[in-house]
């Protein structure tokens, strides 16, 4: 009946375990019992689950990842307290069986759970703003990928509590991950969760490259282009070109473990090399898909902070491109030591390398942006000096590891581990941050509280490093990434010091959440009634703050680059009333919603083998796509009437009011 | 930005619902592109394995050209008799899009049909999927084919339902075209299939 | 100012790591190959840091030199291009990635670890076995065999042959040098020769499962005639390596001690390579056996 499900996969044997489990009932159950205290039901489903308005699935994208976050930010901290514990011999407090499964969910949950939906939230909320859009081009469906993205992230969540969760790594190399080695459900649940998440990311980029291609505001051509705009066009265009082989790579280990097929498997036949080689033609692609749009961030925080146009814009444009490009032959770079011939590691060694060049250019030029302009230290400054000063050292060790003599010696050590972080946390994760600091009043109407934002920065920063370059210490070292015990004594000093590290880092988002609390209570004092309250240059700086849901009360036109900041030397004020016409929009509708959580039924009752379940979460999704198409009453029109009383309003807050 | 009201009058609300219609069928199109590099991954992936057939029988003694040939011919004629629909549909002439889509419905239920006949002859000849990585590949391949056949007859019999309910309206045409790219782009991939999988293997 | 405080951090990291030099076993290599190898680590990370130090130099003088706060900084709001400026930001990277695509080209053949190493002195013969989770070393030309310890001559090429009866691992003697995957039912090849007698440490670096961190041993590293004397010795244990005590041995198990094995079953490290073949007898799998060659099972499922 409940397949391989049984009261043997809770784990009530491990107090660690239960303990979590209780305190994230506990929060759920006094979430749950405040929404219903305060009447929220409604408010929650008809406002935000069941929205369609790419301002709030942003948001709503972004506060899932800093949920995953701190998930994966604990799976972080374990690890560095174990291999701090049992560095001497000794075993730790982790055995390998809790460990492994640390080290996996870790990675999974960071790439899978909280950079992507990070990135996704920031492109959502933003890109439709900068181009004068009103939405993306298929509301619907942007609601359906979020849904689809949370739902996997649930099952990851879910795997703690029942069953396991793998004990691969992060991208499941068979044979291990096949059924003969790995015998529990765990990397069922991870191909479960990454086939949900994968199908909402492929969605969202199908959907951004249309609303990009599409939705351009009059005048708007490609090199009117905000930058953030064009790095999340090249960054789907990719997520397009990849999603689908890792869809096609977790399906054909999921029919090896299911119906005993054998693709990867060492027996008859089986090639796991396949395996290694189709996972990284997803892999590699996928870092550009999380840094392409971390560069835009940066791109718009340097020059706004500097008050300068953004220096070579058109080498960015052209160097965002070439890294598109270049991202897709350089795979083989992730396994130079698997005997390839010295022709081959050569190739893909100069290939990899060939990235470095626009990343540099790129590098150079926030540099000469910076050059004669009027540096103001907001925090989302920071972290892009930040980002500056830690990322070109993470571009040296790339470019070293993609050097195939070198990647020899050093190939899955931590110096390996050392270098993506260095680029994933100084490249990807400060931009996250910096983007929420920048964008987060165009969100929300007030402004970030700047003393915890800087706080928060130098706690990261600095934990960065410390946590960091004992890493690359230990790598020449010699030690290998996912050790659970080792008898090392000269290795204890660099791993208490990266323990410290990640403490420093907990401290710095400990500090974001602060953060968070404080400006949301002094929003009336952090106020921003003009819209534009850095100065801004690009369109959605010429709108209010919050944005209102149809985003522009005049379809903006544009006739060059920095559009906003050319009208405000112009003294053109966007927000001018002039007569309003209707205008239209999409309806919020729950069929997204829906057709994810049959997904999600669907998707653990493959994990378990409940089949009857499987069945129904199959038909209950298709059910209901169908019941959705016959609902030929999916948008309408806004009075031009009600417009003007929105805008009216926010004149009269601009003007002091309440 | 003055000029703003009149553009926008001059582009907007009238001409939305066309403008949707080209949007969704790019869109579509872009769709059916993730789609063949969902199918470009279980070629690659077949090619690698054709030859790992660990001692159980290959492509040679288990595929039967003649009747691969009959199943390849239904589904290229349904091809054809979805243009005629699509003719139909251009012409408005609900009836006739109907029987068209109905044909077209029937040739691929009879591909189908005719696969589910030859997958199950092959696991009781103890060639099944599990068999040997070759077969996992053969199964692989030919099955995701299959599926996507399946559902695009789940949407051809939905589709059929909401033009005799609906009638043409735009948004009818609009999905009409969107499955009839989709039912093309799935007989393409067949003729690969066709070509590599079962003529690659025996000849 | 705050933002030097990150400066001396780094210099702090930097000298820290640079004084450690001898205590950084990449740098301090006791085999050819790993002695080339530090050259190109030393090498690429010298070119690149002359860039990279500037860089981040002119990044932190840049943001603390305009700052708005100070007066005597020049301003140009409008300045966001020159034709000069762009094309010595693509010649710099473009100039050290050409020379590094050269050296790469040329030191990935030099260092391909299939290349058979110069040297006068004659090679030893080494199989490697990955198996859940230890080493078995098979010495072809001395009849005997080892588990997680492995002991070669110095200054003599080593040659190693590799496969793997599990998952996939790598084999790697970090001061020695090169690592290479090895995978099941195929065979990898790496040349490594010790320049220096010494014990050095070796590990699997890809992660295999719960056993992986007990997959260590160390590489001893000796003069011909301890190696002689220890190959002597070797031949004197009772353990004897054929089919049944290496299917025994194949099974899961952690942490094992090092083991000596006296005798070896002629031609094991091909039958081992060969039994995923299953279209040719393997001595290996026997009559009635969950074999690699039967349908939905793998040998290691019995283990668990």
């Amino acid at each position: 009946m409940l397949g391989k499900l049984g009261i043997e996969a809770l784990p009530l044997d491990q107090p660690i375990v239960v303990w979590t489990f209780v305190v994230v009932a506990l929060l759920g159950v006094a979430i749950l019992g405040l929404v219903t205290y305060y009447g929220k039901w409604q408010y929650l489903w008809t406002d935000w689950i069941t929205s369609v308005d790419h301002k709030r699935i942003g948001i709503m994208y972004i506060l899932f990842a800093v949920v995953m976050l701190l998930r994966g930010f604990a799976d972080a901290l374990m690890m560095r307290l174990q291999q701090a514990l049992a560095a001497t011999g000794g075993a730790g407090y982790l055995p390998p069986h809790h460990y492994d499964q640390i080290f996996t969910a870790h990675g999974v949950i960071m790439i899978f759970f909280v950079a992507t939906p990070f990135i996704l939230g920031l492109m959502n909320f933003v890109v439709p703003l900068q181009i004068g859009a009103r939405d993306v081009a298929y509301p619907f469906l942007n609601s359906f990928s979020f849904w689809l993205t949370v739902m996997g992230g649930i099952l990851v969540m879910i795997s703690l509590f029942i069953g396991d969760f793998a004990a691969v790594g992060w991208v499941a190399y068979p044979p291990l991950s096949e059924l003969g080695y790995s015998p529990t459900v765990g990397v069922d649940y991870f191909i479960w969760a990454l086939q949900l998440s994968g199908l909402g990311t492929l969605i969202s980029g199908i959907n951004f490259i249309m609303t990009i291609f599409k939705m351009r505001a009059p005048g708007m051509t490609f090199m009117r282009l905000p930058v953030f705009t064009w790095t999340a066009l090249i960054t789907n265009i990719l997520i397009v070109a990849i999603f689908p082989v890792l869809t096609a790579t977790l399906a054909l280990l999921s029919a090896d473990r299911m119906l005993g097929m054998h693709f990867f498997t060492n027996e008859l036949g089986g090639n796991a090399m396949m395996y290694i080689n189709l996972i990284w033609v997803w892999g590699h692609p996928e870092v550009y898909v999380l840094v392409l749009p971390a560069f835009g961030v940066y791109s718009e925080v340097v020059s706004t902070f500097s008050g300068k146009p953004l220096f070579g814009y058109k080498g960015m444009v052209y160097a965002t491109c070439s890294i598109g490009v270049l991202s897709f032959f350089v795979w083989l770079h992730h396994f130079f030591t698997m005997g390839s011939g010295a022709d081959v590691n050569a190739f893909f060694g100069i290939m990899t390398s060939l990235i470095s060049i626009p990343t540099g250019v790129k590098l150079f030029n926030w540099l000469f942006t910076m050059y004669k302009g009027r540096i103001r230290y907001h925090s989302s400054m920071l972290w892009s000096i930040g980002f500056m000063a830690t990322f070109a050292f993470g571009g040296m060790t790339g470019v070293m590891l993609a050097i195939p003599g070198v990647d020899f010696v050093v190939h899955n050590s931590l110096f390996l581990v050392a270098h993506f972080h260095n680029v994933i946390i100084g490249g990807v994760v400060f931009a996250l941050f910096a983007g929420l600091n920048f964008w987060f009043p165009k969100a929300f109407g007030f402004t970030l509280n700047e003393t915890w934002g800087k706080i928060a920065f130098w706690f990261w920063f600095i934990g960065y490093w410390l946590a960091w370059t004992p890493m690359y210490v230990l790598g020449f070292k010699g030690m290998t990434r996912r050790l659970n015990h080792f008898n090392q004594p000269d290795w204890v000093p660099y791993l208490n010091v990266a323990f410290v590290g990640a403490v420093l880092i907990g401290i710095g988002t400990v500090a974001i959440l602060i953060q968070l609390a404080v400006s949301i209570r002094d929003r009336k004092i952090n106020a921003d009634v003009t819209g534009d309250p850095w100065e801004g240059r690009s369109l959605e700086w010429a709108t209010h703050s919050p944005v209102p849901f149809y985003n522009f009360a005049h379809t903006p036109v544009v006739t060059s680059l920095e559009q906003h900041w050319d009208d405000k030397k112009a003294g053109i004020d966007p927000n001018t009333v002039r007569p309003y016409e209707d205008i239209h929009m999409p309806r919020n509708t729950g069929t997204g919603f829906i057709i994810a959580i049959f997904g999600f039924i669907m998707c653990f009752a493959l994990v378990w083998h409940i089949w009857w379940l499987a069945i129904i979460g199959f038909v209950g999704a298709i059910a209901t796509f169908i019941v959705r198409t016959y609902d030929m009453d999916t948008d309408y029109y806004v009075p031009a009437a009600e417009v003007e009383r929105i805008e009216a309003q926010y004149a009269h807050a601009a003007k002091g009011g309440v | 930005m003055s000029s703003v009201s009149s553009i926008h009058a001059d582009d907007g609300a009238h001409h939305h619902a066309h403008d949707d219609s080209k949007k969704t069928i790019v869109g579509f199109w872009l769709y059916l592109m993730t789609d063949c590099l969902i199918f470009a991954s279980l070629f690659a992936t077949f090619g690698v394995l054709a030859n790992a057939t660990a001692g159980a029988p290959g492509a040679k003694q288990l595929f039967d050209l003649n009747y691969v040939a009959v199943e390849t011919l239904f589904l290229l004629l349904s091809s054809f008799t979805f243009g005629v629909a699509v003719i139909n549909v251009h012409k408005q002439n609900k009836g006739g899009a109907l029987a068209w889509l109905a044909l077209t419905f029937l040739l691929g239920l009879a591909f189908i049909g005719m696969e589910v006949h030859e997958f199950s002859h092959l696991i009781a000849e103890n060639a099944g999927p599990g068999r040997s990585a070759f077969l996992s590949a053969y199964f692989g391949l030919v099955g995701t084919h299959g599926l996507h056949v399946t559902m695009g007859l789940l949407w051809l019999g939905v589709i059929m339902h909401q033009v005799s309910k609906f009638g043409l309206n735009a948004v009818m045409e609009r999905r009409i075209a969107c499955l009839s790219l989709f039912w093309h782009f799935l007989d393409l991939v067949w003729v690969c299939v066709f070509s590599i999988v079962y003529l690659g293997g025996v000849l | 100012m705050s933002y030097s405080k990150g400066k001396y951090l780094l210099l702090l990291m930097a000298t820290l790591a640079l004084s450690g030099c001898s205590d950084l076993e990449l740098l301090n290599p006791k085999g050819s190959v790993g002695e080339q190898e530090k050259n190109l680590i030393l090498l690429s990370m010298g070119v690149m840091l002359c860039v990279v130090i500037p860089v981040v130099a002119l990044s932190l003088f840049f943001a603390w030199h305009y700052r708005a706060s100070n007066p005597n900084a020049k301003h140009d709001p409008t300045w966001h291009h020159s034709t000069a400026i762009e094309i010595v930001v693509w010649g710099i990277p473009i100039a050290i990635v050409a020379f590094l695509g050269w050296r790469i080209w040329v030191t990935t053949h030099a260092l391909d670890p299939y290349r058979k190493l110069d040297s006068a002195a004659a090679a030893v013969e080494v199989d490697v076995v990955a198996l859940n989770w230890k080493w078995l070393f098979i010495y072809p030309q001395y009849g005997v065999a080892t588990v997680n310890v492995l002991n070669i001559p110095v200054n003599r090429p080593i040659n190693f042959h590799l496969t793997s009866d599990s998952n996939m691992n790598s084999f790697f003697i970090p001061q020695l040098g090169s690592q290479i995957y090895a995978m099941a039912g195929m065979e990898t090849q790496l040349h490594l020769m010790g320049t220096e007698v010494g014990t050095y440490p070796g590990r699997s670096t890809a992660f295999s499962g719960p056993g992986f961190s007990g997959m260590h041993f160390p590489a001893h590293v000796q003069t011909d005639e301890q190696f002689n004397a220890w190959v002597k010795d070797a031949h004197n244990s009772t353990n004897a390596l054929d089919d049944t005590a290496y299917l025994a041995l194949r099974k899961d198990s952690e942490d094992n001690p090092e083991t000596v094995y006296g005798s070896v079953k002629s031609e094991l490290f091909q039958a081992i390579t060969t039994q995923y073949d299953c279209t040719q007898e393997n001595s290996l799998r026997r009559e009635g056996d969950v074999s690699h060659c039967t349908q939905s099972g793998s040998v290691v499922m019995e283990n668990h």
